[in-house]
């Protein structure tokens, strides 16, 4: 936390006359400084997407080798858990549901909303903070304790959830307590998100610098503005249904319970008349739309790394705009194609396939503007640039995979199976998470002043894109050959796979592999925070407001309030004195000689 | 800096931070009751047989607290006038009324409940009740909030009109909004549970 000192050091330095001396819980742990909640926000997701990793890689052991024991883990996991070593299919269960609702819920999203949107988004508007602080730090907290009780939950008798992230009713109603842990988890999830979105929408919309109008904001604030909506009409419909399913839980009730469901030896003793079909409608009202709070932050990420590191302007900024907003409207109409097979209905499946298929013109839109920005750059191979150049073809292979998924017809053979995972994992791991690599790559030098170190950016980099690669590929053949998702033991029981089973050991050896290749970027993230090459205020010579400001930014964010005179990517510009035109520039003034 | 627009209108957008932030707030709770709602509509559709809510619930009651609320809502409206107006004392008298009949809408909600659980007519006994029971919670939560709010900008709160007027006309007026919104949701409660 070496930056956040200096960047209370110089508040203090400025402001010294004025503020009211903070303790030091005000300053580094209830902070209400954005910069402060953007860092507690990313270091917890990082954490919690370790964590969260860590449970996939156990996972993988089983699907590899299964009922073998796992070699020295398996000792620390509990007789509970897995008896001599060897993993019990119950907790495999909980693992998959708990990676599943770790690296969503707490892992990518607080990640690329709380901590990328809340460090860089009001530096990039021009902003002296979040619209409201308090408000801030209280969306953070939350977060935090809704992350305390998803991992406790884990200590409860009959351990964590473990009816998938999705946590379909019947099942997850009848489940054991870890289940309703997970219910209140979300409950705090929810109520961060909410705090989160009201700042970010209002802080956009009202604290932009003079001058920034809608259509110089950077993409990436654009991306936030939309993401921000999603989040704040699509989570209440799920606390709603989380409310119902506890109440299904403690009080007896028979919202999501049929009548006569039989459980074990017997019919159970509820009143009935509830409709399973309902939670799930609820459930993918907000869940479809939180794919594209994943995918649109890291669309944000790669559009300004893409512009900087290629010296020209985004091909077609405000195609790329409309496009985002009207995803972000589709994007509450196609949730229903996770329920083809669910009986719901022939015509309402051909409306949501329509829909479905509508919704992926934006999604290729705003992938083809971004490789279209490419041509004809002189493009320099950054680290940053290195993970933003993979997201392009990583994220088009998630996005194509998904359109068999999205119909109908092809939907009945490949639903449920390994090829599913393997669509949305492209999408959010080797695009999201690749591209959130890139931002914090990009943007570290503006928060600590110092540069990562460049050779362990690229053995991350290339022994990531390679393993992660071999981990999801092979996916597809044994998602293809019928291989189902939820088998602990990798399908050893069915005649069809047989022929693919070897793969499971392959994409094993590959998670592994990817995790040995993130050791290099923790090790060199907390390297760099104080021995990194120092930079000045602007080190890849971009064009928007936050490298304007002093690097790490001190409370209040710049020293003079900022005015806009440009859009956001005026790179190369006939006639212009350097390469790019910073927004604040005003026009005919001599640009500040480049600070690298 | 200090952070713009915390209590001037911004120019272009026409709003101040507080007032954005409660409409947007106020969009995801009809979000959240949208979702309770079409709960409801969904369950009953599908149901083979559905009480008339006279079975269960006693109409007048319901409709004395109907009034009840709507009344808190018309002090809340004549609180924010009369500071508008400068008049603090009659503030301070409407503020109070619009603190104390919620609390006497909740002392009714409480006897209704009562009578429930004597006639052992819990959630877990049919699917309408199970409706009633949730919503009615919820939406009593929301009144519970109100109260503590208000409550607050009646008591230790109203001090800041000594200091800073107009953000505590902001404040109030934010406040209001939330209270005509819960207000609101009871109106549409009050006929889908006890008279449809």
């Amino acid at each position: 936390m070496d930056n956040v000192t200096t960047a209370e050091g110089i508040a203090h330095a400025e402001h010294g006359h004025e503020a009211h001396e903070l303790s030091f819980l005000q300053t580094y742990v209830f902070s209400q400084d954005h910069k402060v909640i953007g860092i507690q926000y990313a270091i917890t997701a990082l954490l919690f997407l370790l964590f969260g990793f860590t449970l996939m890689m156990l996972m993988r052991w089983n699907l590899a080798f299964p009922g073998r024991p796992i070699p020295v883990i398996g000792n620390f996991l509990g007789m509970a858990n897995a008896p001599g070593g060897i993993m019990l299919p119950e907790f495999y269960n909980q693992l998959g549901a708990m990676h599943g609702t770790i690296m969503v819920f707490l892992g990518v999203v607080p990640l690329a909303v709380g901590g990328f949107g809340n460090y860089v988004l009001p530096l990039q508007i021009g902003a002296p903070d979040m619209a409201f602080p308090r408000l801030n730090m209280a969306s953070y907290w939350s977060f935090f304790l809704g992350g305390v009780v998803m991992i406790a939950s884990f200590f409860v008798p009959g351990g964590a959830a473990n009816s998938g992230w999705t946590s379909y009713a019947p099942l997850s109603v009848i489940a054991l307590e870890g289940q309703t842990w997970w219910l209140i988890g979300m409950m705090f999830l929810i109520t961060s998100s909410l705090l989160g979105s009201v700042n970010f929408i209002v802080t956009t919309l009202q604290l932009r610098a003079p001058g920034m109008s809608f259509m110089r904001l950077p993409f990436f604030v654009w991306a936030q503005l939309v993401t921000s909506f999603l989040l704040l009409l699509a989570f209440p419909p799920l606390e709603a249904a989380g409310v119902l399913q506890l109440m299904d839980r403690v009080a007896d009730t028979s919202f999501f319970m049929p009548s006569g469901l039989v459980v074990g030896d017997g019919p159970l003793e509820i009143s009935g008349g509830g409709s399973p079909l309902l939670w799930q409608h609820l459930f993918w009202f907000l869940a479809h739309p939180e794919v594209y709070v994943l995918i649109l932050p890291a669309l944000g990420i790669v559009g300004e790394i893409v512009a900087n590191n290629t010296r020209k302007p985004l091909w077609g900024y405000r195609v790329l705009v409309y496009s985002v907003i009207f995803l972000g409207f589709m994007s509450f109409i196609v949730w229903a194609h996770h329920m083809f097979l669910t009986g719901m209905g022939t015509t309402i499946s051909t409306f949501f396939q329509t829909t479905t298929m509508i919704i992926s013109i934006p999604s290729v839109v705003i992938l083809s503007a971004l490789f279209l920005s490419l041509y004809g750059g002189s493009i320099r191979y950054t680290v940053p640039m290195l993970f933003a150049l993979a997201f392009l073809p990583m994220f088009g292979i998630g996005g194509l995979t998904g359109l068999p998924l999205g119909l109908t017809a092809p939907d009945i053979h490949l639903h449920d199976t390994y090829y599913v995972i393997g669509h949305f994992h492209y999408v959010v791991a080797p695009g999201t998470i690749f591209a959130l690599f890139a931002g914090i790559y990009y943007w570290f030098p503006k928060a600590t002043g110092r540069l990562m170190n460049d050779l362990l950016g690229r053995i991350h980099f290339w022994g990531s894109i390679v393993a992660i690669n071999c981990v999801f590929m092979p996916m597809f053949i044994t998602g293809l050959a019928g291989m189902n998702r939820r088998l602990y033991d990798g399908g050893m029981q069915y005649a069809h796979v047989q022929g693919v089973m070897e793969w499971n050991a392959f994409m094993s050896y590959g998670a592994w592999a990817l995790g040995f290749f993130q050791i290099f970027f923790i090790f060199n993230f907390f390297w760099s925070i104080r021995h990194g090459k120092k930079v000045g205020n602007n080190p890849w010579q971009s064009t928007t407001l936050e490298w304007q400001a002093p690097s790490p930014p001190p409370h209040g964010n710049f020293s003079t309030p900022p005015e806009v005179h440009r859009g956001p990517y005026e790179y190369s510009v006939p006639g212009a004195s350097s390469d790019f035109s910073m927004q604040g520039e005003a026009p005919g003034a001599d640009p500040e000689p480049a600070k690298v | 800096m200090e952070i713009p627009y915390t209590v001037a209108v911004r120019p272009d957008t026409g709003l101040n931070n507080v007032k954005l932030g409660i409409w947007l707030f106020l969009a995801s709770e009809v979000m959240l009751f949208g979702g309770l709602f079409s709960t409801y509509v969904l369950l009953r559709m599908g149901a083979v047989e559905w009480p008339l809510g006279a079975e269960f619930l006693n109409i007048p009651i319901g409709t004395v607290n109907t009034a009840i609320l709507i009344a808190s809502s018309v002090t809340m409206v004549m609180a924010y006038a009369s500071l508008k107006l400068g008049d603090f004392a009659k503030y301070k008298t409407y503020m109070l009324a619009t603190v104390l009949l919620p609390v006497l809408f909740l002392c009714i909600k409480g006897y209704e409940y009562y009578e429930k659980v004597q006639h052992d007519h819990l959630p877990s006994h049919s699917t309408f009740l199970a409706i009633y029971w949730t919503m009615t919670a919820l939406h009593g939560i929301h009144i519970i909030g109100g109260i503590a709010v208000n409550g607050y900008f009646w008591g230790p709160g109203s001090k800041m009109w000594h200091t800073k007027p107009a953000m505590f006309e902001n404040r109030v007026e934010a406040a209001g909004l939330y209270w005509h919104f819960v207000d609101l949701v009871w109106i549409f409660l009050f006929p889908v549970l006890y008279l449809l």
